[in-house]
């Protein structure tokens, strides 16, 4: 093996810090998996994860089928409130109004540092405002929601912003003719695409995840539903819980390798910028070296 | 300020042009026209406004005052997008999602140029800048220079009303930047494009301008060709900052024939010295008094240096005006080999120091005793201060 570099803990260290860590996270879900297999004759089957697919059973499960269903529309509400309000907004202060950015940062912290429950005592009276325009559907809470992930896509939006020279590049794509919203579109967005995903994985983690406000205001999600249900079934309460984690993990690892530099596309690919051979000799330009010295990125 | 006739048709034209944030005025009323295919360099030091006055032109900053003209066509109020300018940055400002070839087309393409027209021009503007064999690669692939290239190429293929480069070489190692201020000479002269290129290097702006705006402070201290700015400076900034100058303490002497500073018995010609040339605007105001002190700026390679005895209190004898016959006695500090020129720094009897540039064939040793005289070139001066 190689001497590792001075500073800095070796491979196996490393590997082993690693490890001790994911086992840490796996104690947990595999004691929830043990858990949801146990029978009542004290041994291990699939009966309790037969039973969330049995149709005969679904009945009794209604309310975590509404659950689900519910958490799923906050997630993508919110999400696009995250996308569609916070993205445009935070990329505006950053390019337009960059001396708003200390206090736009201190705003973002607010929903953190207030209890969740000092939270819904002031949502309550603007929902009782709500309910009577706009009723009592359960996407209203999307509204709470936003709040609720500001502080966690805001950071994961504006350190990539911060990252990337995003003003340069909007002042290049502007003085090539591009209008604000392609500037975002095409140009800003793709150069924060991690923050984006970091933003809406953390989105949906949040919006999946959350029991206060909505058990508070009296909406059915994913949570008030487990909890409900655990009171009857607690082994498909824990499925289900299981299921829900898996699937963040899953996200996460989708966001990790979504990340990195840009490939080549395939030589079949259909790209869509084919370069027109030469048609006149006339290069002003010295045919330069493979790659000339420089301080390339 | 430089006054600068404006042709019938400047493709790019500031009209007293004033920018200020908040209580801070940074450019103050700005004139300057470019002819067409003209290259013109704004050189300053940092904070001068050079980079603010770009960006107005290219509608990045709102103008506090004046009028911007591209053409025939007031465009003070027209938003970046609209101009229909090309422009480089300092930064590499491509896009790092979009191949090179991509990068290229962008400004076709919120132009809506049909598919087969922006293939062709993308094609011919890479065989410009000598890149058309890396299309297909992204910017994290190339190397500082091709990245700048391809910002060149990104910029000239709308085929803009002018072009804009701001500061592009200053992040490149010193080889690349030379060779590509080449190229760029060569593009912008074969396409013809009339250009305003900001630096803050000297002879970056010498090597490549048709014409060079020195600015001080947010004005045009003086807009002339490379080689009116070197040897015919208007004011002791514009000596000061183009070109290397050794400051030198006199005494001002005016009279029927010109003005000359003298130097301890040795007479050096004056900037606009001549009646009639408004010496007064090579000097401070209220500076042209025949007697006064002054601050002599002399250009190292009119220094001359001769070999001289060791030790002589006086001056040798000087012609009316002194030229090329004084000699100053001083003794050597240092000399440097700088390839084809050597630069030696001596000493004066009353402690003053000068640089002297000549041929590296001749050689001085330190401690070295030397006669000093000056070539019958004029100089600015400003008043001893």
């Amino acid at each position: 093996m190689s001497a590792g570099i001075p500073g800095r803990p070796s491979p196996a260290a490393a590997r082993a810090v690693v490890a001790v860590i994911g086992i840490v996270f796996l104690i947990p879900l595999v004691a929830m998996l043990e858990f949801t297999l146990r029978n009542t004759a004290g041994g291990h089957d699939l009966s309790h994860w037969a039973a969330l697919f049995d149709p005969d059973k679904a009945r009794g499960y209604r309310v975590l089928a509404q659950g689900v269903q519910n958490s799923l529309l906050l997630a993508v509400i919110s999400l696009g409130i995250v996308l569609v309000l916070f993205f445009p907004t935070i990329v505006l202060v950053h390019l337009r109004f960059p001396r708003l950015q200390r206090a736009l940062d201190l705003l973002t912290v607010l929903p953190i540092a207030v209890p969740a429950i000092v939270l819904v005592v002031g949502f309550a009276p603007i929902y009782r405002v709500i309910g009577q325009t706009f009723g009592s559907g359960v996407w209203t809470l999307a509204l709470a929601y936003g709040v609720l992930v500001l502080p966690f896509a805001y950071r994961a939006i504006a350190a990539d912003l911060t990252g990337m020279d995003a003003r340069v590049r909007a002042e290049a794509a502007r003085s090539l003719g591009a209008g604000w919203v392609t500037v975002l579109v095409r140009v800003i967005a793709p150069g924060v695409r991690r923050g984006l995903l970091a933003a809406s994985l953390v989105t949906i983690a949040i919006v999946l995840g959350e029991f206060t406000v909505s058990s508070l205001l009296n909406r059915v999600t994913l949570q008030t539903a487990l909890l409900q249900i655990s009171k009857s079934d607690p082994f498909v309460a824990v499925a289900v819980s299981l299921i829900s984690l898996v699937a963040a993990f899953v996200l996460l690892l989708l966001v990790s390798a979504t990340g990195g530099p840009p490939r080549r596309r395939s030589p079949g690919g259909a790209a869509e910028v084919r370069v027109a051979p030469p048609t006149t000799p006339r290069a002003a330009a010295p045919a330069p070296s493979q790659k000339e010295p420089g301080r390339g990125r | 300020m430089a006054a600068n006739p404006a042709p019938a048709s400047s493709p790019v034209r500031l009209e007293g042009v004033t920018k200020s944030y908040g209580s801070t005025t940074v450019l103050h009323g700005v004139d300057l026209a470019l002819d067409p295919g003209e290259l013109v360099c704004l050189l300053g030091p940092s904070g001068c406004g050079k980079t603010t006055a770009l960006r107005c032109i290219a509608g990045l900053e709102r103008v506090s005052g004046g009028r911007i003209l591209l053409g025939d066509e007031d465009v003070t109020g027209v938003p970046v997008s609209r101009r229909d300018i090309g422009m480089v940055f300092q930064q590499y400002s491509l896009f790092p999602h979009l191949s090179v070839a991509r990068n290229v087309e962008f400004g076709l393409r919120m132009r809506r140029v049909d598919r087969a027209e922006r293939t062709r021009r993308v094609g011919e503007l890479l065989e410009i800048v000598g890149l058309d064999h890396l299309a297909e690669r992204f910017p994290h692939e190339l190397s500082g220079g091709q990245q700048q290239r391809v910002a060149l190429a990104r910029a000239l293929v709308t085929r803009p009303r002018a072009l804009l480069l701001d500061e592009p070489l200053s992040a490149l190692d010193a080889k690349v930047r030379v060779r590509l201020r080449e190229q760029i000479r060569a593009i912008q002269t074969e396409l013809g494009i009339s250009t305003v290129f900001v630096t803050h290097d000297q002879e970056e702006a010498l090597a490549i301008s048709d014409r060079v705006a020195v600015m001080e402070a947010g004005r045009i201290a003086q807009l002339g060709t490379p080689e009116e700015l070197y040897r015919r400076p208007v004011s002791p900034f514009v000596a000061d900052f183009v070109g290397l100058s050794n400051r030198v303490s006199g005494v001002l002497d005016t009279h029927p024939d010109g003005a000359v500073v003298r130097v301890q018995g040795a007479a050096i010609p004056v900037i606009g010295g001549k009646p009639g040339a408004g010496l007064g605007s090579a000097l401070g105001a209220g500076s042209g008094a025949s007697g006064s002190a002054v601050t002599a700026y002399v250009r190292p390679e009119h220094v001359r240096l001769a070999p001289g005895t060791p030790v002589r209190a006086q001056p040798g004898p000087t012609t009316s005006t002194g030229i090329g016959a004084a000699g100053i006695a001083a003794t050597v500090v240092s000399s440097g080999f700088l390839g084809s020129i050597r630069r030696t720094v001596v000493e004066l009897s009353d402690g003053t120091t000068l640089a002297s540039q000549h041929g590296a064939d001749v050689a001085f040793q330190p401690g070295d005793a030397v006669d000093v005289s000056f070539a019958a070139e004029p100089v600015a001066v400003a008043p001893l201060g």
